[in-house]
């Protein structure tokens, strides 16, 4: 049954039904709805919450929870994030699951808590130090932040990974209807890594040292092994009117969620158009845009950055296809007709592929105002 | 022939304020805080030598409201920063205006550290007993029972663990000068409040150690309750825990009358 | 004689807390309730006789939008003559 849903509480109630053993946060907006939650239902369910003193602590409090097998999940919004980086690190090289959400807001520094896409290279690109890769969901609706959130730790503990749902702060505000599954019994069997005290077994050790720098290695190539496993196994995105499409637009999240409205006006007007939206930005469906490229004669890519997702569509494109960018940023929101420009010039404007969309999107934008 | 009395201005605006108006809740005694540090400054004649560290909160636009130099700290690094800045500028005011969220909690280490090595900058510590700018979430120093937020159903000792008496616990490092708390809960608190914070930058002007001015303070928005009523709850729930004393005051500033 | 004071509430500034209202000891202030700043806030204004401009007003306003004035009282300024 659907209700109307405000999305961090979508999101938190989702976590619980999956079977969220224990939660640790800190206030930050736009995400504090989802601690609140929480600090509510958990008690109510006889499970862990705790307001930590601080993102630091509460990642670090995470870790050690997910140390001993429970189901755990933090969130925060991007300089929270930065603040947990350290210790998704220490996660990633434990090989401990943990489900993270991240509600982007403006940045860098203190920024202001409109909805962005900032944090994309931070949390694709590791979210810390060192040779690894988080599994990164991008929903674009509430509905979609739900089933994501809850199929986050089923891929956590699959992988024994860090599964990041990557969402911007306006899908946390908005409310839109939605439905939540069924309650999940919690588990009982704990993984057969899992720290709880050696009873009847032999001892186990949970650490992300690895002094001799050959068994570091060890570590990094099997953590990459997985990682391959992810890339072959868990890629996901949506696919929206790409029959005869000349154009391909891509964007993932509230961006793709956008362009899909702008798409939809376009092939109203028999503009040949169509929007791939990546749902897993980590790993990338690189193939897939590969493929697009036989089938397309150009790309836009649509983020509410300065281009950070359109450096892997570059890579996957591998300059076959001319590829343009448009991006808001600081915690603007682009809207449809802005997309819908962007579409008409590219069909009915000579395109002069240009070896830096960033810069040519940064020229439009001051001829724009002059 | 009769002639007009004299006339005196008993009162007016610092001149150490800009003109804009604040975004604080009617009735906030963050304003009156303000207002105490923007007297202080004008009395001793700091505005142009005083570089002002804001932090996160309700706060973290105070650099709109004071007329001098200032910085914007990430939460709780205040006292890091303010450190930074006044050991390449000695002979510089360096001031912190941080809440008990952003001082007690995230930046606990922060204020411990400044205060043990010394640090000669002023804190004034804004406690409200929540987080006020996140919307009312429970902070190190929400009482035992108290609802927020993040303690909805009211703060549970076994939990939750004890509220913090800030104050109370730099006081025992030796770095530190002049730590008081007081209170802004009625004219006669907070005339003793605007002393504190006085001798607060004496003691930073004198170089003698670390400076703090814990002021219990309002938040009639979170707390669900009129500016009057807010004053009172302070009285009645805070004080008993948050007692007003002087908990360290370096000997020459015990003498000094001001 | 008591001394004769009086305030200036600057409509700028003003929220309407009612704190002032509430620390007069003369209780010579009321919120304006007829009257709107730009702001939208019913601002205080001294509504009875009575002001010794002794400034706890100002003591407890948040926003410093209260200037008290107060006539020198006769001693004063006898001895400066």
């Amino acid at each position: 049954m659907k209700e109307l849903l405000k999305g961090n509480e979508a999101i938190a109630e989702a976590a619980v039904r999956a079977g969220l053993e224990a939660y640790f946060g800190y206030p930050i907006t736009p995400q504090t709805e989802l601690l609140e939650w929480l600090s509510r239902r958990l008690p109510e369910l006889g499970r862990t919450f705790l307001q930590a003193e601080s993102e630091l602590a509460a990642i670090n409090m995470v870790y050690g929870a997910a140390c001993t097998g429970a189901r755990v999940m933090t969130s925060s919004s991007s300089p929270g994030i930065s603040l947990m980086m350290e210790g998704i690190s220490y996660i990633a090289g434990t090989q401990v699951p943990v489900v993270l959400i991240d509600v982007m807001r403006g940045g860098p520094g203190l920024g202001n808590i409109a909805p962005s896409q900032g944090d994309y290279n931070q949390i694709v690109y590791g979210g810390g130090h060192g040779d690894f890769h988080p599994i990164v969901l991008a929903p674009a609706s509430i509905q979609e932040a739900i089933d994501l959130t809850v199929e986050a730790f089923e891929l956590a503990e699959k992988y024994r990974a860090i599964v990041v749902v990557l969402i911007d702060g306006s899908i946390g505000q908005m409310m839109e209807p939605a439905e939540l599954p069924a309650m999940q019994p919690l588990r009982k069997q704990k993984p057969d890594w899992a720290v709880t005290g050696a009873e009847n077994r032999e001892r186990r050790i949970l650490s992300s040292i690895y002094i001799d720098p050959e068994e570091e290695e060890k570590v990094n190539l099997e953590l990459l092994e997985v990682w391959n496993e992810i890339e072959a196994n868990e890629l996901r995105y949506k696919e929206y009117f790409m029959e005869g499409a000349e154009l391909v637009v891509v964007g993932f999240g509230t961006a793709g969620r956008v362009a899909l409205s702008a798409v939809r006006a376009a092939r109203a007007e028999g503009i040949p158009v169509g929007l791939l939206r990546p749902i897993t930005v980590s790993p990338f469906p690189v193939q897939r845009v590969k493929e697009l490229t036989e089938l397309a004669c150009g790309i836009l890519v649509v983020e509410m950055n300065s281009g950070q997702m359109l450096k892997d569509v570059q890579a996957a494109v591998g300059g076959k296809i001319p590829v343009e960018f448009y991006g808001r940023l600081g915690g603007m929101v682009p809207l449809p007709d802005e997309i819908l420009g962007e579409i008409k010039r590219l069909c009915y404007e000579p395109v002069a592929p240009s070896a830096n969309p960033r810069i040519s999107w940064m020229q439009r934008l001051d001829s724009h105002k002059n | 022939m009769v002639s007009e009395p004299p006339v005196e201005i008993v009162y007016q605006r610092p001149t150490t304020f800009t003109s804009t108006t604040t975004h604080y809740c009617p009735g906030c005694t963050h304003g009156v805080a303000h207002r105490l540090v923007a007297e202080v400054l004008e009395e001793m004649q700091l505005q142009d030598i005083t570089v002002g560290v804001a932090s996160v909160g309700c706060s973290v636009f105070a650099y709109n409201y004071f007329d001098c130099d200032f910085v914007e700290a990430a939460h709780g690094r205040a006292p890091a920063m303010a450190t930074g800045i006044k050991r390449v500028l000695p002979d510089r005011v360096v001031f912190t205006y941080q809440g008990d969220g952003d001082l007690a909690s995230i930046g606990m280490a922060e204020i411990v550290h400044a205060a043990a090595r010394g640090e000669n900058i002023t804190t004034i510590f804004i406690n409200n007993a929540n987080y006020g700018m996140t919307g009312g979430q429970m902070a190190p120093t929400t009482l035992p029972g108290q609802k927020t937020t993040s303690s909805p159903a009211g703060r549970d000792i076994e939990q939750a663990g004890f509220p913090i008496r800030t104050a109370e616990m730099l006081a025992t490092l030796d770095g530190a000068g002049y730590i008081v708390r007081r209170s802004l809960h009625d004219p006669k608190n907070i005339r003793k409040a605007k002393k504190a914070i006085r001798l607060a930058f004496e003691t930073q002007v004198r170089g003698l150690g670390f400076s703090l001015v814990e002021l219990l303070s309002t938040c009639p928005t979170n707390w669900g309750m009129n500016p009057i009523q807010a004053l009172q709850w302070i009285e009645d729930h805070m004080i008993p825990y948050y007692p007003l004393e002087d908990f360290k005051v370096a000997p020459s500033i015990e003498q000094l009358r001001v | 004689m008591p001394v004769k004071g009086w305030i200036e509430v600057d409509q700028h500034y003003c929220k309407g807390c009612d704190l002032c209202v509430n620390a007069c000891p003369q209780e010579v202030i009321s919120l304006d309730m007829d009257h709107l700043t730009p702001r939208g806030y019913h601002p205080a204004y001294l509504s009875s006789e009575g002001c010794t401009g002794c400034a706890i007003c100002a003591i407890v306003c948040p926003e410093a939008a209260l200037t008290v004035y107060r006539e020198v009282p006769a001693r004063r300024v006898k001895t400066a003559a």
